[in-house]
């Protein structure tokens, strides 16, 4: 039992002795990570090896822990938000709007349907683009370059529509307390509308590249599998878990942003294996894009921020001109805006699954404590269990599959 | 029928009488407190039971609550959720912070594992049964416990950065 708590150097050095003077069988450690071109993130893993076979492993996080928790007590309201876009910054947009709603909750602002909408297409296209490279670079990890190349420019072109929006492509900060900082220009609408006309048709070449290819099939298909109670009992949410067999996703099981008005459908697996996982992202994408095209064609008429003066930025021609305006706008950038004393655990659905913030306030312009609860942290403590017992190189793909994004990891 | 707040609190209360106290609702969650020497069986129950089938351990996180009495200054909070139902639920547990002590749930959750070792490596609490429970995010030399409110942000030394410009204290920067 305390045997676990030396650092797995340690321990596996000891194994490596007593098996070798048990029957001469050299094992050996590798350390894969942390940087590693298969980890994708900086995280460590220290894997015993007989062979190519994985004996055991013990993951090493924290090599990018930024103390966001620690930050975010010491942060008026609006100042998180940029810390939410490190979670996991392959879909920041997802991350912003969770923050903003748990704020919203804990003001009790009402947010207009246009506003909800629009949020709803930003945060499908981060999790197109969240998928697009996962499913990419489990292509990539099995050797297949090509089709990585060839969706990632359409990921680059979701970033063009975020860039449209909010200025930034890949740490976005996007919106506001109540709504959208401007509203989007025509150009978004385009771009948005250029990407559901281009993109089916090349989503559905790199499926037909990979999907039923007799390689890649035996690189996945019965590798890296856990049971769907296994997965329950791990704390899997998302693809991870809905590929195991479990059709439970927070945009249904409770539904934020007016998800209840889209029709669209929760894949799932059967095995929760690599290839059950590769396909229920693919699937997904099929469903954001679904999702995507709902909310364009139902788009209300209305305000792209609500009318909450105490916390929206006014005009910026108001504040040089306008004395109200001006205390308005000087009092929301200092913090100084009214808080009610309350607690709330807001989750969505986030690329890798339940995302949720867990605010605390107690009336001061700072959380009194903000925790993450972040997907990649809780599934990637399965790892180990999944990979023990089989080769090295299904581990790498197990790693790519499970889509650990390193700034989730750690916070 | 579909498990209401009022069920849970009455089953609850029926089994573990005094040990859990406070049953309120905060935005439509039932939150309750409950006693650290119980919250053990309180999680094994509300997983365990055909009734209430909490199914899912969500969240595990301290708390610093640095105003209080020293019996209470430090806290874990149990996120849980019943999948059938759709019912979430907040379990808070209050610790004194000389002997932070509470029973690890990791034999019911594995998913409890990591989260934790971050609630020790932040707050120091120590989770009784854990079989691994050393630092996650921190350095495993490091000897104060980081999210505790005694513990400043920064570096004390630093003369650059007065947050007392910006209207700032200590308590409410």
């Amino acid at each position: 039992m305390s045997n676990l708590l030396l650092p797995p150097e340690e321990r596996y050095a000891k194994l490596i002795e007593e098996k070798f003077q048990e029957d001469g069988t050299e094992l050996q450690i590798l350390n894969l990570g942390p940087t590693h071109p298969a980890t994708h993130g900086i995280f460590q893993n220290i894997i015993l090896l007989d062979g190519e076979k994985v004996i055991d492993g013990e993951g090493t996080v924290g090599y990018i822990h930024r103390a966001f928790e620690k930050i975010a007590e010491n942060r008026p309201f609006y100042q998180i938000n940029v810390l939410t876009d490190r979670l996991n910054y392959c879909s920041s947009p997802i991350n912003n709007t969770a923050w903003w709603m748990t704020v919203e909750k804990a003001l009790g602002i009402e947010i207009p349907k246009r506003v909800q909408y629009m949020r709803v297409i930003i945060m499908e296209l981060a999790r197109i683009a969240d998928h697009i490279i996962c499913s990419s670079v489990m292509g990539v990890d099995t050797g297949a370059l090509t089709g990585f190349l060839y969706v990632f420019q359409y990921r680059e072109k979701i970033y063009e529509i975020f860039e449209e929006i909010s200025g930034a492509r890949l740490t976005t900060n996007m919106g506001r307390i109540g709504g959208f900082e401007r509203d989007w220009s025509p150009k978004v609408w385009q771009l948005i509308e250029e990407f559901l006309a281009e993109f089916p048709a090349i989503w559905s070449e790199f499926e037909g590249l990979l999907t039923r290819n007799r390689i890649f099939m035996d690189r996945t298909i019965n590798v890296g599998g856990i049971s769907a109670e296994e997965a329950i009992n791990f704390g899997f949410t998302g693809p991870n878990l809905r590929a195991a067999g479990v059709d439970y996703d927070v945009r249904v099981a409770t539904p934020y942003c007016s998800y209840e008005d889209f029709e669209f459908e929760i894949p799932v697996g059967t095995n929760g294996d690599c290839y059950d996982r590769f396909c229920v992202r693919n699937a997904e994408i099929w469903e954001s894009m679904k999702i995507i095209r709902q909310a364009i064609d139902k788009m209300p008429e209305g305000p792209y921020h609500a009318d909450v003066p105490d916390y929206y930025l006014p005009p910026k021609e108001d504040v040089y001109t306008n004395m109200e305006a001006l205390i308005y706008h000087f009092k929301i950038i200092m913090g100084e805006v009214p808080v009610p004393v309350t607690e709330l655990y807001h989750p969505v659905e986030a690329g890798n699954g339940e995302l949720g913030f867990y605010l605390i306030t107690d009336g001061s312009r700072t959380p009194y404590r903000l925790h993450f609860r972040r997907p990649c942290f809780i599934i990637y403590q399965a790892y180990n269990d999944i990979v023990r017992g089989g080769m090295l190189s299904d581990a790498i793909i197990t790693l790519s599959s499970l889509n650990i994004i390193a700034g989730e990891l750690d916070a | 029928m579909a498990l209401d707040n009022i069920t849970i609190q009455k089953r609850l209360q029926e089994s573990f009488n005094d040990s859990v106290v406070n049953f309120h609702e905060q935005h439509g969650m039932l939150v309750l407190e409950a006693t650290s020497d119980k919250v053990h069986d309180i999680i094994k129950f509300l997983k365990e039971d055909s009734e209430l089938n909490f199914n899912f351990l969500t969240d595990v996180c301290g708390i610093n609550y640095a105003e209080e009495v020293e019996s209470r200054q430090l806290a874990v909070v149990y996120h849980m959720h019943n999948w059938f139902d759709n019912v979430r639920i907040r379990i808070k547990t209050y610790l004194n912070i000389k002997s932070p002590t509470v029973d690890s749930v990791t034999d019911l959750f594995k998913s409890a594992n990591w989260q934790e070792r971050e609630t020790y490596d932040f707050y120091g609490i120590i989770f009784k049964g854990h079989p691994q429970l050393k630092r996650i995010l921190n350095m495993d030399t490091m000897e104060s416990f980081p999210l505790r409110k005694d513990h400043p942000m920064e570096d004390g030394g630093r003369t650059d950065k007065d947050d007392r410009f910006f209207g700032r204290t200590v308590h409410n920067c």
